[in-house]
């Protein structure tokens, strides 16, 4: 995939005219991903495996928004675990529900245990219909950044702040979670989820469904996102991005713009919580707080966070580094990744994927082009005008 | 333009393959029908050797804890080995990483079942990672030993509990407070499962026994500013304090009550979290005289714990001490090994039918296999902490208490569960 | 009466501590504008000083006041280290600084298991530190005394050598606008890195402090570093005015939430509080009036 070319960064800024072949690129890549995600990757891995990558490609989906909002917005998103953790409780709250019902019991199981009442807490009641708890899988987390967003970029509110707001917001959602242990599971979470609207997820035949169910919804999004780098509105984020003040003297509103990013990125990950689910059978406040947080952002950094491919990838392999290496060297491991995130982030912005853009124009340039490559410069200034 | 040929023929990919993919996934199993019937790995027994998992957090904030337990469940199958190994096959441990996440428990547990083939699973500490894993192992009717104190109100098919549970602990060390005359208690925990439903327990308890609880508080797991808490404490007059916190709280929390005044004469704490391990990482001058309540203490007598805390500090220091959970554990690589020979197989379900009855003569006394609920009859020890920092025993049950994990056996906590 | 006096002086008690571990962010972040993650970690490296030195000098706790000094500059330096090697590189690019001191805080704190062992250690406090003192029916812990004097006298220092020294005069020319400071012969990089030093070095002396009241261990720092940042943006960036008002007036709130209600509920409603504050003032208590358009 990395080879077909991923949409570097510098088509971000300099929109590659469309000759025949270039046209042809993305769908090219498009339908190699679908390939390998919908028939090799099923086909070669065992079940455990696949229901590993299943779990790894709920983070890329959350990759994509980031890419979406940092990558093209410039807007360092530190609280996605907020709205990953939001969708994921919705859609736990009506597995529960359904699982308790199956079971013939009036309360979820751990209500059962830890709870204080009878009776299923009000905003419990929504969530047995399946269409309300879908539908708020993307809408509540959507309705918070909404909300969030309106305020903040409205307020002018950017950089720093907005990073470490994010940061306490993700804080107070999680030790709110943990302290309401009668209606949330509290620390352990919601955990032993058994069916997925009707299908026993211990049986593999399901497990393999749930996986084929992320990887498409994967694939569309990373259609529909690309939609939105290539339309108007991507230029202009990327406008927002790079020069915010001349973007309002153009006659734009800059938050209204870097509002719908925002917005967009809440939604995908919260359908990404919601998938991860089903796949991995439980949510809890461990998901929410600063670090995983963090983590969302780390692997598309990784990977390329202007390059959507990259961020995928970077999100993947990162969790998939994270689950294998951490068990064969644990403290080489920290070591490992705390060096990673230096060298990566700190002397390649554009993430591992800039490094075939950035091969191709040094042949291509001679050296005194080099300097101001627009792989890096690109990113450097996204940033720079971030807080001035 | 040609972003928009692109998106469309990308959506009609997509929506084909979801088509297809809903096809294949139409043909799993329904919920309700029998969970177990698809799935369940068994486990390799054919070689010379038979792999048993242990699944700890090597890493994270509960390797502190985890690891103890960790080198002592490799200390009782090095010993098993020497002595022959389970029906003449030699034990090879496979050591996972739970890396103090709940969800990476629940994989790892995965990997070991499937991949690994074991014939059981030794480990876990906190309840959630308990309950991540539980439907791993029910689902592949799998066996997993937990050797850790815990909340009750649990009683899986595929687990052994081999710590104490509520009965053989929180109850006893209530008992000993009514009796030494401490009625009026203030509860502090840290927020999480354990805490809370051990803090449901002794509100019934109290209730029904004539005991006062004034107060009840919770710190964030992780928490290490107490200084409020510590006033609301002073100013209830209690005449002890129930501790439940885990971990690094306990350092701040201990460290605060006595810059505040407060000491183990005027106003004691008896906590339920802090072995010996935790006394070390702590300080010894913070705890003195503080009170503990446990099944097992470095210093309980008799030649099986001598000849435990030698074996554990020949392989892993001097300056090493012994814990309740790592005794747990210890215990419960042998428990296993006596259920297996007494089956003569080391097939689950009929390991699960010789365990009740099964004894062994463990560091903290001779133990019991209770078949009907998977626990392990157990003595109960209230310590008090020295200046050392070890543990001495200063009351005991006296003999082994019968596990009740729903606490049926008891009048006042008929409206818990 | 005593309940409110003792409340408060708990709150301004935890004011003290939030006060120590964000004043060295002050410099780094506010006055340079560097997310600096590694900054809890630079505590971590001031209380293990203190834990290294009282090993190797043993005997009372009073070597915990010597450690002061080593504790700022072993923090100090690992902090000039740090701005040399990868943040003086970062400056355009704040937000990624973020991201790259992340991974360094992870590294230190590997270093830190892989040196000292993953349980924490203890360090023996001064005598005269784990009593109290009772005035007019207050209880005032000795410890926390300590810290609050610890914490006003570092500020004191501060502000007198920002305000009188040349050295805080070319800070604050630098500050203010690089581009003149650098024409009027200033060496800006040179000052950068002093900055940063100091900052660091500040951390490290928190750290020595934070042991009279909390665990001494690999994670230690990630339980105060988003507190600390919280407490520069609502001060404002690159006032210590600010900070010192926010440090005292969310250990009050906190105090009084906590006592009234309970330790989580009093967390989250104090960073809701922070983010709705942030929406009526977003530069902060205190701003620095600037000619920059945001």
């Amino acid at each position: 995939m990395t080879t077909t070319a991923p949409p570097g960064p510098a088509s971000a800024t300099t929109r590659p005219r469309a000759s025949t072949p270039r046209r042809l690129r993305a769908p090219a890549a498009f339908l190699l991903g679908a390939v390998l995600l919908l028939g090799a990757a099923p086909l070669a891995l065992p079940d455990s495996r696949l229901n590993l990558l299943a779990k790894y490609l709920c983070y890329a989906i959350v990759a994509v928004g980031v890419s979406l909002a940092w990558g093209r917005g410039g807007l360092l998103v530190l609280g996605q675990g907020v709205f990953f953790g939001l969708g994921g409780y919705a859609m736990a709250m009506h597995l529960k529900l359904a699982d308790a019902a199956t079971a013939g019991e009036r309360l979820p199981d751990f209500m059962l245990l830890y709870g204080s009442s009878d009776t299923l807490p009000w905003w419990w009641q929504p969530f047995a219909d399946p269409a309300f708890a879908l539908a708020m899988t993307v809408l509540l987390p959507m309705t918070v950044a909404g909300l969030l967003g309106f305020l903040v970029f409205r307020r002018r509110v950017k950089g720093a702040y907005f990073a470490i707001l994010s940061q306490a917001l993700a804080a107070a959602l999680s030790i709110w979670l943990v302290g309401q242990q009668a209606t949330t599971g509290g620390t352990n979470g919601l955990t032993g989820i058994q069916g997925f609207f009707g299908y026993d997820l211990a049986d593999p035949v399901n497990q393999r469904m749930v996986y084929f169910v992320i990887a498409v919804a994967l694939l569309l999004l990373m259609a529909a996102a690309r939609q939105l780098f290539v339309s108007r509105y991507g230029e202009l984020l990327v406008a927002v991005r790079d020069s915010e003040e001349r973007v309002r003297f153009l006659g734009y509103d800059p938050a209204n713009v870097k509002l719908v990013a925002y917005v967009v990125a809440a939604g995908m990950a919260g359908l990404a919580g919601a998938l991860f689910v089903p796949a991995v059978g439980i949510i809890s406040p461990a998901l929410i707080g600063i670090v995983p947080s963090i983590g969302f952002v780390i692997g598309a950094a990784v990977g390329g966070r202007a390059s959507l491919v990259g961020a995928v990838l970077g999100a993947v392999a990162v969790a998939w580094a994270q689950s294998t290496l951490s068990d064969a060297f644990p403290a080489a491991w920290t070591y490992l990744q705390g060096l990673l995130f230096v060298l990566v982030v700190g002397f390649l912005p554009g993430g591992l994927a800039s490094l075939g853009a950035l091969r191709r124009t040094r042949r291509r340039a001679p050296a005194s082009v080099r300097a101001a490559a627009p792989t890096t410069s690109a990113v450097a200034t996204a940033s720079t005008k971030e807080t001035a | 333009m040609s972003g928009l040929s692109i998106s469309r023929r990308g959506l009609l990919t997509g929506l084909s393959v979801l088509g297809a993919s809903a096809a294949i996934g139409a043909c799993g199993a329904k919920t309700g029908s029998d969970r177990t019937s698809t799935a369940g790995a068994k486990a390799d027994t054919s070689g010379d050797t038979v792999r048993v998992g242990l699944l700890n957090s090597l890493s994270g904030t509960m390797a502190i804890s985890e690891v103890t337990v960790h080198n002592a469940l490799l200390l009782a199958v090095k010993e098993i080995n020497a002595d022959g190994g389970v029906l003449g096959k030699k034990l090879d441990p496979v050591s996972q990483d739970g890396a103090s996440d709940w969800p990476t428990f629940a994989e790892k547990a995965e990997a070991l079942i499937t991949g690994d083939k074991v014939a059981a699973t030794f480990g876990c500490w906190t309840s959630a990672s308990r309950k991540a894993v539980k439907p791993v192992f029910e689902r592949h009717r799998s066996l997993l030993f937990y050797p850790v104190q815990y909340e009750g109100l649990e009683q899986s098919p595929y687990i052994f509990y081999t710590g104490a549970t509520t009965n053989q602990q929180i109850v006893p060390a209530l008992d000993y407070l009514r009796k030494k005359g401490l009625t009026r208690l203030y509860l502090v925990g840290s927020d999480y499962v354990f805490p809370r439903t051990a803090n449901k327990i002794i509100r019934a308890y109290a209730k029904g026994n004539g005991m006062r609880v004034l107060g009840e508080d919770y710190a964030p797991l992780g928490s290490t500013e107490f200084s409020t808490i510590v006033n609301k404490v002073k100013e209830s007059g209690a005449d002890a304090v129930f501790n439940t916190l885990n971990g690094d709280s306990n350092v701040a929390f201990f460290k605060e009550y006595k810059s505040s005044g407060l000491s183990a004469k005027a106003l004691p704490v008896l906590s339920v979290s802090i072995a010996e391990e935790e006394v070390k990482s702590i300080g010894a001058p913070y705890l003195e005289g503080q009170l503990t309540a446990w099944n097992y203490y470095q210093t309980t007598p008799g030649a099986a714990n001598t000849a435990f805390v030698e074996a554990y500090q020949a392989a892993y220091g001097k300056d090493k001490p012994t814990s309740d959970p790592m005794e747990a554990a210890y215990l419960s690589v042998h428990l296993w090994k006596a259920m297996v020979e007494k089956a003569g197989s080391f097939d689950v379900a009929k390991v699960k039918a010789a365990a009740d009855g099964i004894t062994f003569d463990a560091p903290e006394g001779t133990t019991t296999v209770d078949g009907a609920t998977q626990h392990v009859h157990k003595t109960a020890r209230i310590g008090r902490i020295g200046a050392d920092g070890l543990i001495t025993e200063v009351w005991s049950s006296g003999g082994p208490i019968k596990p009740d994990p729903y606490l049926k056996g008891y009048d006042w906590a008929s409206g818990l569960s | 009466m005593t309940v409110v006096l003792n409340q408060s002086f708990t709150g301004v008690g935890i004011g003290a501590v939030l006060l120590l571990v964000a004043l060295g962010l002050t410099l780094t972040f506010g006055q340079m504008g560097v997310i600096n993650m590694a900054h809890g970690e630079f505590i971590m490296a001031g209380a293990y000083t203190a834990y290294v030195l009282q090993r190797s000098v043993d005997g009372t706790g009073l070597s915990l006041l010597l450690a002061l000094p080593p504790a700022f500059l072993v923090a100090g330096t690992i902090g000039a280290l740090l701005e040399w090697l990868l943040v003086r590189r970062l400056y355009a690019r704040p937000l990624d600084t973020l991201l790259v001191t992340w991974g360094v805080s992870l590294m230190l704190q590997q270093l830190a298991r892989d040196v000292f062992g993953a349980p924490n250690v203890q360090t023996r406090a001064p005598d005269l530190l784990t009593g109290n003192v009772s005035v007019a029916g207050v209880t005032l812990a000795a410890n926390r005394l300590a810290i609050l004097g610890l914490a006003l006298l570092s500020v004191l220092a501060l502000t007198l050598v920002l305000r009188l020294t040349p050295l805080g005069r070319r800070i604050r020319a630098v500050v203010q606008n690089r581009d003149l400071a650098e024409v009027s012969g200033i060496a800006t990089e040179r000052v950068d890195r002093t900055t940063f030093f100091i900052g660091s070095g500040l951390a490290g002396v928190a750290g020595v402090a934070l042991t009279l009241v909390g665990p001494i261990g690999p994670t230690m720092g990630t339980n105060y570093i988003v507190d600390a940042f919280l407490v520069v943006v609502v001060g404002g960036i690159g006032q210590l005015k600010g900070s010192v008002i926010t440090a005292f007036a969310l250990g009050v709130l906190q105090s009084v939430l906590e006592y009234s209600t309970t330790v989580s509920v009093a967390k989250v409603a104090v960073l809701v509080a922070i983010v709705a504050f942030l929406q009526w003032r977003p530069q902060g208590l205190y701003t620095l009036r600037t000619r920059s358009l945001a």
